[in-house]
């Protein structure tokens, strides 16, 4: 009975001996961008739609010279969507020499990595954690992304402001940061407008395929429309039961519906006349999205959703306040974030998810989300 | 004095020993900074799948009962641990006696929740204990999962609906919110701590096999027919271990809160459980230092095969199926006995 046990203390000790001295001591020359995300799981989507981006961003930028000459490097590293997870990659990365985080993709992990960061003094920004807990620990978090409560209050206001109905219902995932998060500030913005939340009804990441319960229960209340924050995968099937039962209230949703027009399988026909909100779209006609947009099919074989644009404007942003600091390669990721965190508030990006972008100190950017209606399988603006 | 030890109290202190050693020899590592970052961050979880590992082993290798819902238990007690930590962290200012006592709380709701799961499972036996046990530990998932807690001037407020039903003042602070779980848990958890509660896990189960309840325990789990007409009350005895398991993976939750800003009852899910089944099963079930090696390795493992990127789980998988068959398998252990055992010629012979 003994035995195995040395034999797997041998094992053991060579594993950790390996694992601890790995003190990474990469290429100098080079400034180091570190991610993490979910590439593998439920969740890997997104993560890597975060990951192909950023890389796209990175190569274009090496392509043109640099950051003031300075050539970006990305390390994406997987965290599975689970906040031990996130903490590992990060760790590794700083292993690895990272000079600035771009990450993480998820709302949750967010929360945990920038616990750790703040500690590190380590420049993190976020192409689309929205939680509001994501960036508040220090000041030394950004996202590219709206938070939950602007998209709530935002969207909350279009509908009243625009009269779109008097009824509401909505279906919001209550396992989910982003989704609840994006209820939360909408329920209370609904205070103020001249509608009413008729009816509420919550679903979890364990059961986010049958939708007819919630549906039913907006249709009964008697809703003229439905508010849906939450991602398009669900979407496509919240479309889908609602058509087989013959439900058809007008549909809103915000930017995670973003990418509803690319799922496979999915009769895009049923989303005509839905609105959202959204800072990006794929079919936008300005030069700078449609580049992107045809690198990433070309690279990718898919039309890139609201987290690859996140993720490759983050990466511009990056770049952008390298620039304006003055950042070298040879800096250390402390000395890099100390001038960071001020370059960021002082730069202006145009990107794909808007044009001005800036970001006060808190770490929010500011841009306006646009309201899109989608029209024979295309967004109009509205 | 070393004479008058039986083997089993010199095996017993070599599992110590071990763990001490490993303790000093990371921490002079630490403090000499030839330690990656990445490492560094394992150090807590990795006691935390130590005692997890140690607590399960309790139930699986000594009471004989397969248990699939052991991350119920964790989760119980994490929950219970951070709820107090954050409603407590103006009123006690001491870190060492607010986490102590947060522990403490952890192992005492997870044992409380373990008698009440324990008195109904217990009844059954073999797979269908099983198949209850992953039931309840699913459930705790869920129940944790619909709760809203929230704390203003007024007290504490509670729901089961969502965060605005709380009807709290707007100072009110939502501790628990649902399925999103509960953020900014001070990070009181430290390898020293863990160390100290591996010890004291390591103390209480080896304590306990060799306890007057600890042999009644596995006469049981031997033969069940022949325990009971000796006169030992079966569920008694099943009941005490399977209580003390959960609190011991109680601490391990309170722990695990304690390390990251964030905690989530979707964490300690299915998989969650047949993770820590993997390091009993891998390290050999009712064999404690089998169970410590097993849970350091295989937290380590995931870790060390990122350099792999896209195969890393794939492989991961395989070093664990050829681990289980060098382990395990009747072949590899003839194999073993013939060509390792000259080279561990001592140990073979204890082994027998």
């Amino acid at each position: 009975m003994k035995k195995f046990g040395k034999v797997l203390g041998i094992m053991t000790a060579a594993a950790l001996t390996a694992g601890a001295l790995s003190v990474g001591a990469a290429a100098e020359d080079t400034f180091k961008i570190g991610s993490s995300g979910p590439m593998t799981g439920p969740a890997a989507t997104y993560g890597n739609a975060v990951m192909n981006a950023a890389q796209i961003a990175v190569d274009e930028i090496n392509e043109a010279g640099g950051a003031n000459g300075v050539m970006l490097e990305f390390n994406p590293q997987d965290d599975e969507h689970d906040a031990e997870k996130a903490v590992n990659a990060y760790n590794t990365l700083k292993d690895w020499g990272m000079q600035a985080f771009l990450g993480t993709v998820t709302s949750g992990p967010c929360i945990a990595v920038e616990a750790e960061a703040v500690n590190d003094n380590m420049f993190l920004l976020t192409p689309s954690g929205s939680a509001v807990d994501c960036i508040t620990a220090g000041d030394n978090a950004f996202r590219v992304c709206f938070s939950d409560p602007d998209q709530g209050t935002a969207s909350a206001k279009y509908i009243g402001e625009n009269g779109l109905a008097e009824k509401i219902a909505v279906i919001y995932d209550s396992s989910d940061v982003y989704s609840s998060g994006v209820y939360a500030t909408f329920q209370a913005e609904a205070a103020n407008q001249p509608f009413e939340i008729v009816c509420a009804e919550a679903f979890t990441a364990d059961s986010k395929t049958d939708f007819s319960v919630q549906l039913q229960k907006a249709k009964e209340s008697g809703a003229e429309l439905v508010f849906l924050p939450f991602y398009y995968n669900e979407i496509a099937l919240v479309f889908t039961q609602a058509d087989a039962m013959g439900f058809a209230p007008k549909w809103f949703g915000v930017d995670g519906m973003d990418g509803i027009l690319t799922v496979e399988g999915f009769d895009t026909s049923l989303t005509e006349g839905v609105m959202l909100l959204t800072p990006f779209s794929a079919d936008a006609e300005d030069e700078r999205t449609k580049n992107f947009v045809a690198k990433y099919q070309e690279l990718h074989n898919e039309v890139p959703n609201q987290f690859a644009a996140d993720a490759y404007d983050g990466v511009y942003a990056i770049a952008a306040a390298i620039e304006k600091a003055g950042i070298t390669a040879d800096m250390d990721a402390s000395e890099v974030c100390d001038l960071l965190k001020v370059a960021m508030t002082e730069i202006s990006i145009d990107g794909v998810t808007g044009t001005g972008m800036t970001w006060d100190a808190s770490g929010e950017p500011s841009k306006d989300p646009k309201a899109v209606v989608i029209e024979n399988g295309a967004y109009k603006g509205m | 004095m070393m004479n008058k030890m039986t083997k089993k109290t010199k095996s017993n202190l070599i599992t110590y020993l071990i763990v001490i050693a490993a303790f000093v020899i990371v921490q002079a590592m630490v403090s000499t900074g030839h330690i990656s970052s990445l490492f560094k961050g394992l150090l807590v979880p990795i006691c935390v799948y130590v005692i997890l590992a140690l607590s399960l082993n309790l139930v699986v290798g000594i009471s004989g009962e397969l248990s699939l819902g052991h991350a119920g238990f964790m989760c119980v007690g994490a929950f219970a641990s951070a709820l107090f930590t954050k409603c407590t962290s103006d009123a006690i200012t001491a870190t060492p006696i607010r986490f102590t006592l947060a522990i403490l709380i952890g192992a005492a709701m997870a044992a409380l929740f373990g008698l009440l799961i324990g008195i109904p499972v217990l009844r059954l036996k073999g797979d269908y204990l099983a198949i209850v046990t992953l039931a309840f530990g699913e459930i705790i998932k869920n129940v944790v999962n619909a709760f809203y807690i929230g704390k203003d001037s007024h007290g504490f407020h509670f729901t089961m609906k969502d965060q605005f039903s709380l009807g709290m003042e707007p100072d009110g602070q939502v501790l628990l919110n649902g399925p999103q779980g509960i953020t900014g848990v001070t990070k009181d958890s430290s390898f020293l701590i863990g160390v100290i509660l591996i010890l004291i896990t390591l103390f209480i189960v080896l304590n306990l096999i060799d306890s007057r309840d600890g042999r009644a325990i596995q006469a049981i789990r031997d033969n069940r027919i022949a325990a009971s007409t000796v006169g030992i009350s079966i569920t008694k005895y099943k009941l005490m271990a399977f209580t003390i398991s959960a609190a011991l993976a109680g601490a391990a939750g309170a722990l695990y809160s304690h390390n990251l800003a964030t905690l989530q009852a979707s964490k300690f899910n299915f998989n969650t459980s047949i993770l820590v089944l993997v390091f009993v099963v891998l390290g050999g079930i009712g064999n404690m230092r089998g169970s410590i090696i097993a849970a350091v390795l295989l937290t380590v493992l995931p870790e060390l095969l990122r350099g792999l990127a896209d195969l890393r789980m794939l492989i991961y998988a395989i070093i664990l199926i050829v681990m289980m068959l060098f382990n395990w398998a009747p072949k590899a252990l003839e194999w073993r006995e013939r060509y390792l055992g000259r080279i561990f010629n001592k140990s073979a012979k204890e082994g027998k």
